[in-house]
């Protein structure tokens, strides 16, 4: 497998399967962890980091879910390649930046990324469409399990799993639920909602990354506290808190189609609309547009478009997968008229 | 035991602490611990670290005279405030009551609850060797009526058997 492969396939995260497929786009486990005689990445000398990138190299070879797997040296890669799996979400801005002793791993249909000498040894990423988090911890855990019977993990009966950052220690688990929720920002509810969520101990962040606005109407939820709680008792609050929100975001959504259906089936094909005819469009002018068109997906209003198409799109419209896809370096301007034509072809019918 | 501070009422809490290398222990009362407690606190500049890790960097007047420093990686606490990340997994040994502090602010518990790794690293075995050795200090505890260290022993002892199963 080799990473232009990437490109013609579709993420499994993205199939827009799986339990509340019409609200939750994806559930993530990330587990951090680190080799006992090794310095954290930030203290490592570039001999240290050689070493555990051999190290988890080779045990992973060893275990069959990374089989099919691609290992990936960050700085043999190009700018357009790095930005590109950020943009997949298989890694991190931070892990781009200081490409030096960094390597990543990702396995067949994007389940499982690995990213190695991150902040921590390991950042181990597994990702599921739909609303999936016990699935998605089950699959985690046992390749944490098969790398830890090979590995030395930092671990301290007291302090459980040791992480360079103390907000990380213990379980160094974080459960996310990437959610999207256009009526709750449509009926002016999103605010509360958050506010509750962050009084809850949770943090949410946006779509396109760590530190990003919320665009297209995605929010992503997560644990902060990975001590003092086991991964189960975390993942069942998690689960009862999107719950929750999937409840508001349900009635929001039928209060909008009760009250104003009209209202809401213009903005919805003004915007289906636009995206099938636009010769030049930017990505937040598309982001609006398509989680109108989702939306109107999921509520059964737009019936010849798929959910997975759309999925696709939030992810095939950024920069470096329009240049990847072209197969050369494109301009902003010229970027505009290829997102166009690219959400033309896919969706134009 | 005579509290090391006040020097008057009866040492119940036993601190280890890591200055310049040295490793030196302190037997304090309840109350004078609570206050090393508070100063503590105070040093680690907490407020800062609860609004989101951001801002290590103001110093205090206490920290001036005192360098903790780990010994296996070099990073200094100062270091630490400063950038937020620890530089090995011998720091939480090193920076053990100040972490031990921190945690409890971040996550409201400084004891892991959770999954253990397939292979436990042996330094830790060696912990769970010295079971019976716990067991024998607990009952030595409470036949000389030490409850709070008795308190102490007994939750070590449940830490380990959570970890057991
Ligand atoms: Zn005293
Ligand atoms: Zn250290």
């Amino acid at each position: 497998m080799k990473l232009d492969d990437f490109i013609s396939n579709t993420g499994q995260w993205l199939k827009g399967r799986g339990a509340f497929s019409n609200i939750v786009m994806s559930s993530r486990i990330r587990l951090a962890r680190n080799l006992v005689d090794k310095p954290f990445p930030n203290k490592a000398r570039k001999k240290d980091l050689s070493d555990i990138l051999e190290i988890v190299h080779q045990t992973a070879d060893g275990i069959e879910f990374f089989k099919k797997s691609i290992f990936l040296k960050i700085n043999e890669l190009d700018n357009v390649d790095k930005q590109f799996l950020i943009e997949r979400h298989l890694m991190s801005h931070e892990h781009a930046s200081n490409p030096e002793g960094k390597a990543l791993i990702v396995s067949e249909e994007e389940v499982l990324s690995v990213m190695i000498n991150e902040e921590d040894h390991l950042r181990i990423q597994v990702m599921q469409s739909g609303f999936n988090l016990d699935e998605t911890w089950k699959i985690a855990d046992t390749i944490d399990d098969a790398l830890s019977q090979k590995l030395d993990y930092a671990y301290s009966l007291h302090w459980g799993y040791l992480t360079a950052c103390p907000t990380n220690t213990g379980t160094a688990m974080r459960g996310s639920v990437m959610l999207h929720l256009p009526a709750l920002v449509m009926t002016k509810q999103i605010n509360k909602v958050l506010a509750a969520i962050s009084k809850l101990n949770f943090a949410s962040r946006g779509f396109y990354g760590e530190g990003t606005q919320a665009s297209g109407n995605f929010y992503q939820i997560s644990n902060q506290v990975s001590m003092g709680h086991t991964e189960l008792d975390v993942l069942q609050n998690i689960n009862g808190l999107i719950r929750q929100v999937i409840d508001q975001e349900e009635q929001a959504r039928q209060a909008l189609l009760v009250q104003n259906r009209p209202m809401l089936e213009d903005k919805i094909f003004r915007s289906y609309g636009i995206l099938k005819n636009a010769h030049i469009i930017s990505s937040q002018e598309t982001v609006e547009l398509l989680s109108m068109v989702r939306l109107g997906v999921d509520l059964g209003i737009v019936k010849d478009v798929d959910r997975m198409a759309i999925n696709e799109l939030f992810i095939m419209i950024q920069p470096a997968h329009l240049q990847k896809i072209e197969g050369k370096k494109l301009s902003t301007s010229e970027r505009d008229t290829k997102r166009a034509s690219l959400i033309r072809e896919k969706i134009g019918g | 035991m005579q509290c090391d501070i006040c020097g008057k009422k009866k040492a119940t809490v036993h601190l280890t602490e890591i200055v310049d290398d040295q490793m030196s222990e302190m037997h304090l009362c309840e109350e004078c611990a609570r206050q090393k407690s508070v100063q503590m606190e105070q040093q680690f500049g907490l407020a800062d670290l609860l609004a989101g890790l951001a801002d290590f960097g103001k110093p205090t007047k206490e920290e001036a005279h005192e360098v903790i420093k780990c010994p296996n990686c070099g990073m200094t606490y100062d270091e630490f405030r400063k950038f937020g990340r620890l530089g090995c997994s011998q720091c939480y040994e090193s920076f053990k009551m100040h972490l031990s502090t921190l945690l409890k602010k971040v996550h409201g518990s400084n004891h892991h609850v959770g999954k253990a790794p397939a292979k436990i690293p042996q330094a830790e075995k060696d912990k769970i060797e010295s079971f019976q050795e716990l067991k024998t200090q607990l009952q030595q505890a409470i036949q000389r009526e030490d409850f709070e260290r008795a308190a102490e022993i007994r939750d070590k002892i449940r830490d380990i058997e959570n970890k057991k199963e």
